[in-house]
C-alpha cells in the first residue's frame, strides 16, 4: 500500500500526496520507510517560514506571496499551523480560510495542521509533511507558524528563508523582540503599515538589527505592507528572492542546509535514544527506584542521574 | 418618585424580605435567574431599583423628546403599525400572485424578499447562480422583472419596503422606474430600502464592495432622495441580522446604534446638513425570546438615539431625533420540531414589539424553518398581529408598561451596557476600524457559540428541543419552489436582452463607470441603465470593476 | 500517536450565514477533533478540493438557501470522480424532510435539522468514521 503512495505522490497525483501527509501525521504502519524512500528524491523545493504573533495576517501574506509564485508558473506546498486546545485536544485550523484568494488555483497544496501537543510553533511533523512536499515536486514550500512559543526554533530548523511578520500594537511587537524572533527573521514585514505606529516601528526595528547589519552581507530588509491591500507584498516577494540569491551566492544556502541537517538528525537520534530508555531499558522502573531514596533525602537528584547513567553505560545496549 | 424617609422605609422593609424570600429559592436558582442575553434578573422590582429614575426627564411623553415612551403622541390610536409581511419566492409573476394576497388579507405594506443572486448582484443565468434561482426571494434581474412583481399594485397606494443592501441603489431606482410607467412621481413614492452595508460586513455577510466605496454609495442614495424622493427611508439600519447570527440584546442594541451614527457621521462629513436626511433613517429590530427584554431594548433604543441626535450630531430638527423602527420576529428561534409551537412564539413576540413600540411588523410563519411560507401558514402570521392589534386592548394606550420597576429598570440597565460598547468601539478607532480588526465579529460569534452550549448543556431550556420533546410528528405541508423556476427566469431573461436596445445598454454602463470614477453622485447614471434594461449583474459587474470586491477577514472568536 | 477525526465544515453557495457553521465547527474542535472551515462562497468544486487536500474524514455542509438539492449531489458527484469515496457528507441547514430523504439516498450519510443539540453531530461522526 505505501509503494503504491509511493509511486502515486512522484506521479504527482493529490489525493497520494494527502493520505501519504496523514499518514506520516499520525504516524501509520511504515511512515518513516516512506519517508526514506522519498527524501532522495526532495531537494529541489526553496522553503519559506512565516512567522509572527497571532492577528499579524500571516495567512493573508502567505496569499498574497504564493499568489506572486503561482504568476511565474511554479508550483506551492503550504503547510499552516494551528494550535491543539490543551483542553479538548481537538482544533480549529483557521488559516486555510484566510488564503480564499487561492481557493481553486491550480498549483498549490494547502494543509492545514495541528500542533498535537509540540511545543514549538510547527507541528510535530511538519519537517516530515515538508519531506513529502519536495519530494512531490513542489519549487516552494510556505509552512505558516501559530506565533507564538518557541517558535524561533523550530522555524530556523526547517526553513531556508524566515519572514517575520510583526503589526505596529506596541505590546506585541515588543513581545516579539523579546522573544528571540529577531534572531532568526531574515526578512521582516510590518503588516496593517496604514495603522498608526507602523512607521515608527519599522524605525525601531532599523535600530535593532544594525549590529546585525554590520556582522553580515545580508540587508535584512524591514518592509511595510498592507496585506489585506496587497501592497508591499511585490517588495516583500522581491525581498525573499534576494535572500535566497544572497544566501546561493555566499554559499550560506549549504552551510544552512548542512547545519538543519545535522540538527535534524540529532533531534532524531535523541527521540530514538529516549524511546529505547523509555522502552527497551525500562527507564520509568530505574527511576522508581532512585525516587525513593531521593525522596527520602539519601540522595540528590543528581546522584540519582548519575546512578541510573552509570547502570545504563554497564548494562544497556 | 417616593420622598427619602419613604425610601429608607422602604430600602429596610425590602431588605427584610429579600432575605425571607431567597431561602426558598431552589438550588441552581442564580443560574436561571438570567434574561435570555444573560442579563442578571432580580427577584423582584420596587422603586428602590429606578429610584433616580425622573419622568421628565428619563421618560417624557410619547412625541417628545427623549421619546422613550414613543415616536408619536397618537402612536396606535391614530394608526396601527404597518402589518408588513416579508415576502418573495420564485418568479416575478408568482411573488405578484402573493403580493395580491396578501394585501387582500389585511396586510397593510409591502415587503420584498430577493432571491440571493440579485442579493449579490448576480444575474439569474450566472454560474454561481445554479440552484438558487427564485430560492429563497424572488428572481429580479432587470426592470422587466420590477414590473411584474408589481403590476396591478399602485405604488401611489402601498409603501413597499426592499430588503436589499449592497445593489440597493439599482432596486430603488427600478422602483422609481415603475412608479414613472404608472404614473406615479418618485416624490410621491413611500417605503425603505435596506442599504445598511455596516451589518453585513458584522453579521449578513451580503456585501458585494469593500466599506469605503459601499459608504459613498449609501450617502449618494441619502443626498438623491433628500431632493428627488422625499418620503423614502433611505436607510434601515438593522440590528436584527446581528441578532440573528447570534448578538445578545444588548449586542443588538449597540452595535445597530453605532452602525446608525456612523451612518449620520458619513452623511454630515459629505457635506450634507444632517436634518436633511436623519428624518428619513429608519431602524430594523429583531423581537427575541424575552418578552421584557425585548420590550426595553426598544425603549433603550429610542432614548440613546434621541440624545445622540440632539446633543452629538446637533440635530435641530425633531424629526432627525425619532427612532422609527420595523420590527421582525426571532427567526432563530423557530424551531423544525413542532412546528406549531412557533406559532405561540411569534405571538409572544409580536406582542413585546407592540408593548415596544415599533412602527411596522412582521411576523414569522410556522413553517420557516422548513421552506418560505405556505399561504396557509402566512395568513395565520398575520392574523397574529390582526388579533393583537384589534382584540387585546394592548395598542389602546401609549407605552402601557412605562413606569413598570422591571421594565424601566431593565431599560436603563441596557443603556448603560450599550454605552459601554460605544466607548470600546470609539477605542478602537470607530465601526469601520473595529469591523477591519474583526472586533464584531467575534463579539456575536462568542455569544452565539455561549447560547448554544447553554442549550445543549441544558442550562436553557427550548421547548421541543431540549425538554418536552416528541418523537417524530406527522410531517406538515411546505412551500415547494417549482424547479422549473430557473429554466424559466433564465429564458425570459435571455429573451429580454435580445428585444433591448443594446446600444442604449452601452452608453449607459459607460455613463455609469465614468461617473464611479469621477465620485458624481451615482443614482442619476443608475436611473438611466435601469430605465435601458440594463441589468442588475452588468451594473454590479461594472461597479466591481472600479470599487473591487470585500473579503472579509474570517473571525472565529 | 492518536489518531485525529479531521472534518471540514463548508458553506456553500451564496447563503453568508454562518452562525451554524461555526458553532458546529467550536463544538467538533470542543469534542476532540480538528476542523478546517472553508469559509463562504465555495463551488462545490472548491469544496472537495480542500477535502481531499486535507484529508477530512467528514464533509459538513451548512445550507440554508434552498439550494441543497444541486450542491449536494453535485459533492458527492465530485468525490467520486476523484477517488474520494470515503469521505462522509453530512450536512444541515433548512432542508425539507422529503428532500432530505432523497439525499439520504443518494448518498449523503446524514442531514441534521435545526435543533440537533451539537453533541449529537459530536458522536454521530465518531461511530461513523471508518479508522
Amino acid at each position: 500500500m505505501k509503494h503504491e503512495l509511493v509511486k502515486s505522490i512522484l506521479n504527482r497525483d493529490k489525493l497520494a500526496l494527502s493520505r501519504a501527509i496523514s499518514t506520516v501525521e499520525n504516524r501509520l504502519a511504515g511512515y518513516g520507510e516512506m519517508l526514506d524512500i522519498l527524501y532522495p528524491h526532495g531537494g529541489r523545493a526553496y522553503r519559506i517560514g512565516i512567522t509572527g504573533p497571532p492577528g499579524a495576517g500571516k495567512s493573508t501574506l502567505v496569499d498574497q506571496i504564493t499568489s506572486r509564485i503561482l504568476n511565474l508558473g511554479k508550483k506551492v506546498g503550504i503547510i499552516a499551523v494551528d494550535p491543539t486546545s490543551p483542553f479538548s485536544g481537538g482544533a480549529l485550523l483557521g488559516d486555510r480560510v484566510r488564503m480564499g484568494g487561492l481557493a481553486g488555483r491550480e498549483g498549490v497544496f494547502i494543509r492545514s495542521m495541528a500542533t498535537r501537543g509540540s511545543l514549538g510553533g510547527l507541528a510535530v511533523a511538519t519537517k516530515d509533511v515538508s519531506v513529502l512536499l519536495d519530494a512531490f515536486g513542489m519549487d516552494y514550500i510556505m509552512m505558516e507558524t501559530i506565533g507564538v512559543g518557541q517558535i524561533e526554533l523550530d522555524i530556523a530548523d526547517a526553513c531556508d528563508t524566515t519572514v517575520v511578520v510583526l503589526v505596529p500594537e506596541s505590546g506585541d511587537s515588543i513581545q516579539a523582540m523579546k522573544a528571540g524572533l529577531m534572531e532568526i527573521a531574515d526578512v521582516i514585514a510590518v503588516n496593517k503599515a496604514d495603522r498608526q505606529g507602523a512607521t515608527q516601528l519599522s524605525q525601531e526595528l532599523q535600530f535593532t538589527f544594525q549590529l546585525r547589519k554590520r556582522q553580515s552581507d545580508w540587508c535584512y530588509p524591514i518592509l511595510l505592507t498592507e496585506a489585506v491591500s496587497g501592497r508591499g507584498a511585490d517588495e516583500l516577494w522581491q525581498a525573499i528572492c534576494s535572500h535566497r540569491d544572497y544566501l546561493e551566492r555566499s554559499g550560506d544556502f549549504e552551510v544552512h542546509r548542512r547545519r538543519q541537517i545535522k540538527s535534524r538528525v540529532k533531534e532524531l537520534l535523541e527521540a530514538r535514544i529516549r524511546s529505547h530508555l523509555e522502552k527497551e531499558l525500562h527507564l520509568d522502573d530505574l527511576l522508581d527506584g532512585k525516587a525513593d531514596k531521593v525522596f527520602k533525602r539519601e540522595m540528590s537528584p543528581s546522584q540519582a542521574a548519575d546512578e541510573i547513567f552509570k547502570h545504563i553505560r554497564e548494562y544497556g545496549a | 418618585m417616593a420622598g427619602s424617609e419613604n425610601m429608607d422605609e422602604l430600602k429596610r422593609r425590602s431588605d427584610v424580605w429579600q432575605k425571607e424570600a431567597k431561602k426558598h429559592l431552589p438550588a441552581k436558582d442564580k443560574e436561571k435567574a438570567t434574561t435570555v442575553s444573560g442579563e442578571p434578573v432580580e427577584l423582584l422590582y420596587t422603586p428602590l431599583e429606578i429610584a433616580h429614575l425622573d419622568y421628565l426627564r428619563d421618560l417624557g411623553f410619547p412625541g417628545e423628546y427623549p421619546y422613550t415612551r414613543g415616536v408619536y403622541s397618537n402612536m396606535y390610536r391614530g394608526k396601527l403599525w404597518t402589518m408588513r409581511q416579508f415576502s418573495g419566492f420564485g418568479t416575478p409573476e408568482d411573488t405578484n400572485r402573493r403580493y395580491k394576497f396578501l394585501l387582500t388579507s389585511g396586510q397593510t405594506g409591502l415587503s420584498v424578499a430577493f432571491h440571493l443572486p440579485t442579493i449579490y448582484g448576480r444575474d439569474s443565468d450566472h454560474p454561481l447562480s445554479r440552484g438558487e434561482v427564485g430560492k429563497c426571494g424572488v428572481a429580479v434581474d432587470s426592470l422587466a422583472d420590477m414590473e411584474i412583481i408589481f403590476d396591478g399594485i399602485p405604488l401611489d397606494k402601498v409603501s413597499t419596503s426592499m430588503t436589499i443592501n449592497a445593489p440597493a441603489s439599482i432596486l430603488l431606482a427600478m422602483y422609481i422606474a415603475v412608479g414613472e410607467k404608472q404614473g406615479v412621481p418618485s416624490t410621491e413614492l413611500t417605503g425603505t430600502i435596506q442599504n445598511d452595508l455596516l451589518k453585513e460586513y458584522q453579521a449578513q455577510k451580503s456585501w458585494i464592495f469593500p466599506p469605503q466605496p459601499s459608504m459613498k454609495i449609501i450617502t449618494d442614495i441619502m443626498e438623491y432622495c433628500a431632493d428627488w424622493v422625499p418620503k423614502w427611508n433611505t436607510i434601515s439600519i438593522s440590528g436584527y441580522h446581528i441578532r440573528e447570527a447570534g448578538a445578545t440584546a444588548v449586542q443588538e442594541l449597540a452595535f445597530t446604534l453605532a452602525n446608525g451614527f456612523s451612518y449620520v457621521q458619513a452623511g454630515v462629513d459629505t457635506g450634507l446638513e444632517v436634518d436633511t436626511f436623519a428624518p428619513r433613517l429608519s431602524f430594523f429590530f429583531n423581537s427575541h425570546l424575552d418578552f421584557f427584554e425585548e420590550i426595553a431594548k426598544y425603549r433603550a433604543a429610542r432614548r440613546i438615539w434621541a440624545r445622540e441626535m440632539k446633543e452629538r450630531f446637533r440635530a435641530r430638527n425633531p424629526r432627525s431625533w425619532l427612532m422609527r423602527f420595523h420590527t421582525q420576529t426571532a427567526g432563530c428561534t423557530l424551531t423544525a420540531q413542532q412546528p406549531e409551537n412557533n406559532i405561540v412564539r411569534t405571538a409572544f413576540q409580536a406582542l413585546a414589539a407592540v408593548l415596544g413600540g415599533t412602527q411596522s411588523l412582521h411576523t414569522n410563519s410556522m413553517d420557516e424553518t422548513y421552506a418560505l411560507p405556505t399561504e396557509k401558514a402566512v395568513k395565520l402570521a398575520l392574523r397574529t398581529q390582526q388579533l393583537i392589534g384589534y382584540e387585546t386592548g394592548v395598542a389602546c394606550t401609549i407605552d402601557p408598561l412605562g413606569g413598570s420597576y422591571y421594565v424601566e429598570a431593565l431599560t436603563q440597565r441596557m443603556e448603560e451596557k450599550a454605552y459601554e460598547y460605544f466607548r470600546e468601539i470609539e477605542s478602537l478607532g470607530g465601526v469601520i476600524a473595529a469591523i477591519e480588526s474583526g472586533f464584531f465579529q467575534r463579539e456575536i460569534a462568542k455569544s452565539a457559540y455561549l447560547y448554544q452550549k447553554a442549550v445543549d448543556e441544558r442550562r436553557r431550556i427550548i421547548v421541543g428541543i431540549n425538554e418536552f420533546t416528541e418523537e417524530k410528528p406527522p410531517a406538515i405541508e411546505t412551500l415547494r419552489i417549482d424547479p422549473s423556476v430557473e429554466k424559466h427566469q433564465i429564458e425570459f431573461l435571455r429573451k429580454m436582452k435580445k428585444e433591448r436596445n443594446s446600444k442604449r445598454v452601452k452608453e449607459t454602463l459607460r455613463g455609469l463607470r465614468e461617473t464611479a470614477q469621477t465620485g458624481e453622485n451615482l443614482m442619476p447614471r443608475i436611473l438611466n441603465c435601469v430605465r435601458a434594461y440594463v441589468t442588475i449583474g452588468e451594473m454590479i459587474d461594472v461597479l466591481r470593476g472600479e470599487f473591487g470586491e470585500y473579503r472579509e477577514p474570517p473571525i472565529f472568536w | 500517536m492518536e489518531r485525529k477525526i479531521r472534518v471540514l465544515i463548508a458553506k456553500p453557495g451564496l447563503d453568508g450565514h454562518d452562525r451554524g457553521a461555526k458553532v458546529v465547527a467550536a463544538a467538533l474542535r470542543d469534542a476532540g477533533m480538528e476542523v478546517i472551515y472553508t469559509g463562504l462562497h465555495q463551488t462545490p468544486e472548491m469544496i472537495v478540493e480542500a477535502a481531499i487536500q486535507e484529508d477530512v474524514d467528514v464533509i459538513g455542509v451548512s445550507i440554508l438557501s434552498g439550494a441543497h438539492m444541486t450542491i449536494l449531489p453535485r459533492i458527492l458527484e465530485l468525490l467520486a470522480k476523484e477517488g474520494a469515496r470515503d469521505v462522509m457528507l453530512i450536512g444541515g441547514g433548512i432542508i425539507p424532510e422529503d428532500d432530505a430523504a432523497k439525499l439520504e439516498k443518494k448518498g449523503v450519510r446524514k442531514l441534521f435539522g435545526p435543533g440537533t443539540p451539537t453533541a449529537e453531530i459530536a458522536r454521530f461522526i465518531e461511530e461513523n468514521v471508518l479508522c
